[in-house]
């Protein structure tokens, strides 16, 4: 595991407010991503984790605060925008491409890096097709890292949800990201599949060096995998900082077991 | 869920009436303009802003009474659209259904009773006794379509994704169509109107320095489709299988959980859309014929449920009256300017052009989309 | 036991990512193409050529445009009719305004109207989904139609308010008109359907394939990896009508050779075209094949195989028989096998594979 060094800011977000309608999902929250880090992101549910991240690629638009990533600050980002920039991530409820098999999947995620046009395509020979070879290869060396060979041709919507969560990673990792946002990555996962699923995290961090932010809660999970820790409650942010240190937080404390009035 | 409907009679205001003023605020600028740009001289008469933009207006105001009776065939229009647009409603409420086939159910279910009547005939019964006999028949062919589509259609689709069941009511209308043509021939049939006792003949109005006309079957279609939607809305709001079908409508599983049968359900929406079908059948088939030419007007609903949403019955009302009376002006005072028959695709234009506004309709709140 | 794949390994990715990979595959369409090619033209009568296998090729010309559209982007069209129209009118003035132009040029240029035009009524698919883009595609339906009638200069002014089909040769032989004979068009018209079919399934296979897929299974996770929605969106529908307008210029010049297109154009022929599009299989390009052979197939089956057999049927009730039985079709096919005809194939063959034995 890296250890958090105090090192170049790669996301900063800054006094973040976000309301639908009435209701205030995120209210004045200010954190930030150090490259080469995993970050989780903890809360109660209704905490505006999710939202956050939503924020962070451009999905919602908060209508307070500032983003900054990769040292600009961004106004009104739209979501492929943000993958441009260099963030991908995975979802709570899996948001696969269920018709299309696990290969094709993962190669939707090189998509931004393909460049031969339509015109080559229509004969797929040529430039287009030494394209698709080369992510084909790219593609399958993530497949062998993710453990996923056997599945390579079957459609995503017949896996079981543990595989059908890491080829989710496989295809944000396809995007070779800067920072990546990965929501409630072992939610509904068995023990077994969870451990899994920590070392591919472990590993794409050490390999690759991806900036890792992460939304978790299995405790264990996150107190072992994160180097820092931002804990949101009610849309504030109620602590940050080390697994250590926030474990001790009277508030976050709190704010999981509930106050005695 | 509608907003008009969840809100309480406390409420101040009803969701839907923000938008309608915010529409009419719009209209009056636009009105505004045109009149700014006629009167400053930049459109000329004979020029072609001035024949798109000022002399439809002008011919209203100069003659009202032309006015008047396009207004009152644009909203007899509308009441009909409305009325399809209703039958999706109820459906689309109770089973997420976008049944495609209500415009064919309102020609299967006017053909139904014509030709029951003509069958009767040949046994010797004719007259009004023979006409409500005919209804009852009817309504007891739309209880049995409402039966064989639970059974056949709906119960094997269950859980399957809306686009599926979105196509096998196009399955449906073919399957009706076949049907009818196969029992009834391919002919137009003429209405029984007299024999169901629904008044001919038309009422002549000199209002206005001119002659307005009102033919006495609309008059009629527009008081039963009033009646008819009162005891829809109290339907649904007041009985027990109303609030089954609310609570359908919102989530089959959490309905299903709390013991609410699913099959019984959709039966009687089917069968409510089936009746609303026959209403409508037999109102629009004293208009002109019953016939399956029908089934291209009745398309027209489609853009009436966009614009009032796929869950309003207030909606449907306003959707319709909106299509209907937009329709008629657009074709009477700017067809000539484009060669005519401009009513076939006015609507669609009209809904797509509020689409591209308002992506949720009149009436539907503001889609937030999660992940 | 013929149809096995082992023992054929495939060193290569290009070998893998072949459109037929295994061998069987390859001799079978081979097969296909050399009985369309050579064995229908020296076997089969006009009858067969001009009422079964003319209509069926236009037809999955149009599936496959249709399929592109909404079984590999998820976006309901009610417009196919209006875009095959477009390409037929545009064909027509092509062919007038150039004379000299080789038709079968024409026929092929004539799609890129129908796409430009497809396009335009697919702008509002990008803040318009489902059902509502239906009806959108509604509005392209009757404007279009409605074009067709009052726009005199489309149709040359004749008096007909109808296509007239020219006669043109290619290389000296005549391909459209009325003394064209039915195999030269049957011909043009297949090299035309076999060209477009290689370059769909090209297209599909590739990096634009896959886009399209992801905007139909998952739209917002699309966007997230980058792919932007309304470019995405909008060469669908410009490829998809493309498709459709070849397919409605074919229809014209190479089966009706000419007539009132107001009827052929309508809404019932988009909803025709989708039913075989539902039946063969959303997102299959087989199955657009399968859907066109059955849809296109079935009337003519039920009209003349029915009195061959010795049941007398009326040419009015086989009418009506055919809607009953499309109907009740789809319905059957959406509870049984949503998939279609194409996931029927796939099954036969994956029982093929293992046969004799049952696993």
């Amino acid at each position: 595991m890296s250890t958090a060094l105090p090192g170049e800011t790669l996301l900063a977000v800054e006094n973040v407010s976000l309301r639908f309608g009435g209701v205030r999902a995120i209210s004045d929250v200010s954190f930030d991503v150090v490259k080469g880090e995993i970050r989780a992101i903890i809360g109660p549910n209704g905490a505006g984790k999710t939202s956050m991240l939503n924020c962070i690629n451009g999905f919602y638009h908060p209508q307070e605060g500032a983003i900054t990533f990769k040292g600009v600050k961004r106004p009104k980002v739209k979501p492929h925008e943000a993958a441009v920039g260099g963030i991908a991530r995975t979802f709570q409820n899996v948001a696969l491409f269920k018709g299309m098999t696990t290969l094709d999947n993962i190669m939707v995620g090189r998509t931004l890096k393909m460049h031969r046009s339509f015109f080559w395509h229509l004969f797929r020979n040529g430039p287009a097709m030494t394209e698709e070879i080369e992510h084909r290869r790219k593609v399958e060396q993530i497949i062998d890292f993710l453990e996923i060979e056997h599945i390579r041709k079957t459609p995503v919507g017949k896996l079981p949800y543990g595989l059908q969560k890491r080829v989710e990673l496989g295809r944000a990792l396809a995007m070779e990201p800067d920072l990546l946002l990965l929501d409630e990555p072992m939610a509904g996962m068995n023990l077994e599949e969870k451990e899994d699923m920590c070392r591919f995290i472990l590993d794409v961090n050490n390999t690759y060096g991806t900036t890792i932010a992460l939304i978790e809660h299995d405790m264990g999970v996150v107190m072992d995998l994160s180097d820092r820790v931002v804990v949101l409650e009610y849309g504030r942010k109620i602590a940050d900082g080390t697994p250590d240190a926030v474990k001790k937080d009277q508030t976050v404390i709190d704010a999981y077991l509930g106050v005695a009035h | 869920m509608s907003t008009a409907e969840a809100a309480s009679p406390a409420a101040a205001l009803p969701g839907w009436v923000m938008p309608v003023a915010k529409t009419l605020a719009v209209i009056a600028g636009i009105a505004a303009l045109i009149f700014a740009l006629v009167a400053s001289g930049i459109a000329p008469k004979g020029s072609w802003a001035h024949k798109i933009l000022a002399a439809p207006f002008i011919e209203m105001r100069e003659m009202p009474d032309l006015l008047v009776q396009t207004l009152w065939e644009g909203a007899v229009a509308g009441i009909l659209y409305a009325l399809i647009a209703l039958g999706f409603v109820l459906i689309f409420k109770a089973s997420g259904v976008f049944n495609f086939a209500q415009g064919i159910m309102v020609v299967f279910a006017g053909l139904t009773l014509v030709g029951t009547y003509e069958l009767l005939g040949r046994v010797g019964l004719t007259g009004m006794p023979a006409a409500y006999l005919a209804l009852l028949v009817t309504l007891g062919v739309m209880a049995l379509l409402a039966v064989s589509v639970e059974r056949f259609v709906l119960r094997p689709l269950v859980n399957q994704p809306d686009i599926i069941l979105f196509m096998a009511t196009f399955g449906l209308t073919y399957l009706l169509i076949g049907i009818g043509e196969s029992i009834f021939g391919g002919n137009p049939k003429v209405m029984i109107t007299s024999q169901l006792g629904l008044p001919r003949g038309a009422i002549d109005l000199n209002i206005l320095g001119g002659r307005v006309t009102l033919q006495k079957i609309d008059i009629a279609a527009a008081v039963i489709a009033t009646l008819m939607i009162i005891a829809l809305a109290i339907f649904f709001q007041k009985t027990r299988i109303g609030r089954a079908l609310r609570a359908v409508a919102d989530s089959h599983k959490a309905a299903l959980s709390v013991g609410i049968s699913l099959n019984q359900i959709w039966m009687i929406v089917w069968f409510a859309a089936g009746v609303v079908a026959l209403v409508t059948g037999i109102m629009w088939g004293a208009r002109s014929d019953v016939s399956f030419g029908l089934q291209t007007i009745a398309l027209k609903a489609l853009p009436v449920l966009i614009l009032g949403g796929f869950t309003s019955v207030p909606g449907a009302i306003i959707g319709g009256l909106i299509i209907g009376i937009g329709e008629k002006i657009g074709e009477f005072y700017w067809g000539p300017l484009l060669g005519g028959a401009i009513e076939s695709w006015l609507a669609y234009v009209i809904a797509l052009g509020f689409l591209v506004f308002r992506p949720q309709g009149l009436f539907g709140d503001k889609i937030i989309e999660r992940i | 036991m013929f149809y096995r794949e082992a023992g054929q390994y495939k060193t290569t990715y290009a070998a893998d990512m072949a459109v037929f990979p295994i061998r069987q595959d390859r001799i079978g369409i081979a097969l296909i193409l050399l009985i369309a090619f050579v064995g229908i033209p020296l076997t089969a009568n006009e009858f067969v050529i001009n009422s079964i296998m003319v209509p069926f090729l236009v037809f999955a010309l149009a599936a496959i445009g249709l399929n592109i559209l909404t079984g590999y982007t998820g976006l309901i069209s009610l417009g196919t009719g209006a875009f095959m129209g477009v390409g037929a009118y545009a064909c027509y003035k092509l062919t007038t305004i150039f004379p000299d132009l080789n038709i079968i040029v024409c026929i092929l240029l004539s799609g890129f109207f129908a796409a430009a035009i497809g396009a335009l009524f697919g702008l509002p698919s990008l803040r318009i989904k489902g059902f509502y883009l239906a009806v959108a595609t509604l509005a392209a339906q009757f404007f279009l139609q409605w074009c067709f009638v009052r726009v005199p200069w489309l149709y040359n002014y004749n008096a007909s308010g109808a296509i007239e089909v020219p006669q043109r040769e290619v290389l000296g032989v005549i391909v459209t008109g009325a003394r064209a004979a039915p195999e030269v068009k049957y011909l043009v018209l297949l090299s035309i359907v076999v060209l477009l079919t290689w370059i769909a399934s090209n297209i599909i296979h590739g990096r634009f394939g896959r886009m399209w897929m992801a905007v139909r299974d998952m739209d917002i996770a699309a966007e997230l990896m980058g792919i932007r929605m309304l470019p995405t969106k909008l060469l669908a529908f410009a490829v998809s009508s493309y498709y459709c307008g070849v397919a409605g210029a074919c229809m014209m010049f190479l089966w009706y050779g000419g007539g009132e297109a107001s009827d052929a154009f309508n809404i019932n022929q988009s909803f025709n075209v989708l039913f075989m599009v539902i039946i063969g299989g959303l997102g299959s390009l087989v199955g657009s094949f399968f859907g066109a052979a059955f849809i296109s197939g079935l009337p003519t089956l039920l009209k003349f195989g029915l009195p061959a057999i010795g049941i007398p049927i009326g040419g009015a009730f086989a009418e009506h028989l055919t809607h009953i039985f499309v109907g009740g079709l789809i319905i059957f096919f959406l509870i049984v096998e949503p998939h279609g005809l194409a996931r029927l194939w796939q099954i036969a063959k994956q029982k093929l594979r293992t046969w004799p034995f049952p696993y």
